[in-house]
């Protein structure tokens, strides 16, 4: 069985996102920037199957610009076989919508033929939380989101979801989307020896034209603006004083 | 322009707050129906019929449809989508999982969490954990729409529309529920609750974590907590606030023994009023807090039970 994991190079968890002054988007200029915290966890997570001999094959899969070869030598390090680089945009503030990633990633499914793609649950740019959904219903396939366990058997796999009122467990037939959610693993750090490694093992380049697929924005980006900022409050000195003021000043209790 | 809303739907319930806000975003939109796709869930359509607004309700009930599994569901929303210039559901976790997959279905592009209605093409929708509104134009002749839900104010429930059944035939032989595991609570429901009180890694332990509900029981208010609290096992993962969790906005938001990292601002940061309890001065909460208690919340939270009861 082959696994495929789509990686995506964003913003470091750690950075605060700063708005650009001209409202044309966040300025990513100089930042630093990481695999998705989601990606890490499907990286694991496919390693993990593999591991326990349930996959031959992780193929990470990365669409964006050039760099994002770094994240993909992440994804290889941590123990990814080999890795495709889409490159679809020439500027990190060019960033491609999950409509036009999933084409993509269909036309890669549809050549690499895997039996699972674990992804991401959310880009934690974007905050869209739809790629795999729009994956699986572009080649049929069932999905299973969210994932904090997931057990593969023959032909199907077992995962259960979280989901709003606490935990849904669901079985879905190979091929098959699986997105992840934070709890799934703790993903691990690449060892040194493995980062020499990676750096030999097979990385693919090629480009949006590539594959033929339309990936023209259907979503034009009028304005990105400041989200309104909270002015900060005052400190209370005990539990009595806090009370008070929830009562006569907020009026909330 | 009529505009279709999918009914959240628990069990054979409606869930009324997060479909009557997703209602109040459809109304600025146009003409409203609200789809109920479950099984066993004509009482879930009549309580629809009556959020004001709506103008008819679709009942499709069938046995493949509960659970909210996302391939039959997204699939009888698509079929029906070419009647509608706008299809909406809340961001919950069951809408995240259906519409993402219904907007491909139809080749236009998802409209994740919105939180501001423009017109009928332009939406506002925050990214990089709400530190960022980005507002978009959506060329597509189908809108699919998540809509945040506490953003929008909830339609009162006086109205009658009428309900008619679909006839409906799902197939589905790729994905089968298993089990949910949920846990009935009396407390308010944590994304509608007036009072929302959470506890974080400070809280130290699952017993501990009593602390952070008897004090939410005092104040009847509803429990969250943050990622750390969850992760090691404090707290259920669905009390999760915050980017990649629930998104609350109460009355009264009180985060205990929280740091206040911007994924959990993310899911909080637009509640009215703020109280922070931490013994670390410069936890970064102090930044969003209306109200700020320095104090160790061992000491404070026991009291604060008792100055309110
Ligand atoms: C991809 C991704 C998604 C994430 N999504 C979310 C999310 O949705 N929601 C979320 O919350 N986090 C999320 N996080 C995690 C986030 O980055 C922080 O790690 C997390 O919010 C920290 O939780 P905390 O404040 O409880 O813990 P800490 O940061 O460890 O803070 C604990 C606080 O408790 C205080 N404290 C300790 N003892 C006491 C005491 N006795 N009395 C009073 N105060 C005390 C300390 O001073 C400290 O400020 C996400 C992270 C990633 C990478
Ligand atoms: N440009 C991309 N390249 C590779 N994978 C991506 C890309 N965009 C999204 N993904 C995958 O889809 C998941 C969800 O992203 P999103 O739908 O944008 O929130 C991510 O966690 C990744 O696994």
């Amino acid at each position: 069985m082959k696994a495929l994991v789509p990686v995506k190079r964003v913003i470091d968890y750690n950075v605060k996102a700063r708005v650009k002054a001209d409202g044309s988007g966040v300025d990513l200029a100089n930042i630093k920037m990481s695999m998705n915290p989601f990606d890490e966890i499907a990286v694991e997570e496919a390693i993990r199957l593999k591991e326990a001999g349930k996959i031959e094959e992780i193929v990470a899969v990365s669409i964006g610009v050039k760099q994002a070869q770094e994240t993909l030598r992440t994804a290889l390090a941590m123990g990814a076989d080999r890795a495709i680089l889409i490159v679809a945009a020439d500027d990190v503030h060019q960033d491609l919508e999950p409509l036009a990633v999933a084409k993509l990633l269909k036309a890669v499914v549809d050549s690499e033929a895997p039996d699972i793609v674990i992804a991401g649950k959310q880009a934690i740019d974007n905050d869209m939380n739809a790629t795999g959904q729009m994956l699986a219903a572009l080649l049929g396939w069932p999905q299973a989101t969210y994932a904090s366990e997931l057990l593969v058997e023959d032909g199907s796999a077992t995962v259960t979801r979280e989901v709003d009122g606490g935990l849904q467990t669901i079985s879905v037939q190979l091929p098959a989307i699986v997105t992840v959610d934070l709890r799934l693993n703790e993903p691990r750090y690449a060892s040194l020896p493995n980062i020499m490694k990676a750096k030999k093992k097979p990385l693919e380049e090629k480009t949006a034209a590539d594959f033929g697929v339309d990936i023209s924005p259907r979503l034009e980006i009028v304005t990105t603006t400041e989200p309104p900022t909270r002015s900060a409050g005052v400190r209370v000195g005990s539990v009595n004083d806090l009370v008070e003021k929830l009562k006569n000043e907020a009026g909330v209790v | 322009m009529t505009v279709l809303v999918l009914a959240e739907i628990n069990g054979q319930d409606l869930a009324v707050d997060q479909t009557a806000k997703t209602v109040s975003a459809a109304k600025q939109l146009g003409d409203v129906v609200v789809l109920c796709a479950g099984t066993g869930c004509a009482a879930a359509a009549q309580a629809a019929a009556q959020l004001d607004g709506v103008s008819k309700v679709l009942l499709a009930d069938d046995p493949a449809y509960a659970n909210g599994l996302a391939e039959p569901i997204a699939q009888l929303v698509a079929d029906i989508a070419a009647a509608y210039s706008h299809i909406l559901a809340p961001a919950t976790a069951s809408g995240k999982n259906v519409l993402p997959r219904v907007a491909a279905l139809l080749d236009v592009m998802i409209i994740s969490d919105v939180a501001g209605i423009v017109d009928g093409d332009t939406f506002e929708r925050p990214i990089y954990a709400g530190n960022a509104i980005q507002t978009v134009r959506s060329r597509d002749a189908i809108k699919v729409i998540t809509v945040r839900t506490s953003s929008f104010d909830a339609v009162a429930q006086t109205g009658s529309a009428g309900v008619e059944t679909l006839s409906v035939s799902p197939q589905n032989t790729q994905s089968k529920w298993i089990e949910d595991k949920t846990q009935a609570s009396d407390r308010p429901e944590l994304t509608s609750a007036k009072i929302v009180v959470s506890g974080g890694r400070g809280v130290g332990s699952e017993d501990n974590f009593e602390l952070i509900e008897k004090l939410a029981d005092a104040l009847g208010a509803a429990v969250g907590a943050s990622r750390a609290a969850v992760d090691s096992g404090f707290a259920p993962n669905d009390w999760q606030v915050g980017q990649t969790g629930k998104v609350v906005a109460p009355e009264l938001y009180i985060a205990v023994g929280i740091s206040g990292a911007i994924q959990h601002l993310a899911g909080m940061k637009d509640s009215k009023i703020i109280v922070a309890i931490n013994s670390d001065e410069d936890a970064p909460i102090f930044q969003v807090a209306d109200y700020g208690l320095v104090a160790d919340l061992f000491d404070a939270v026991p009291e604060l039970i008792s100055a309110l009861g």
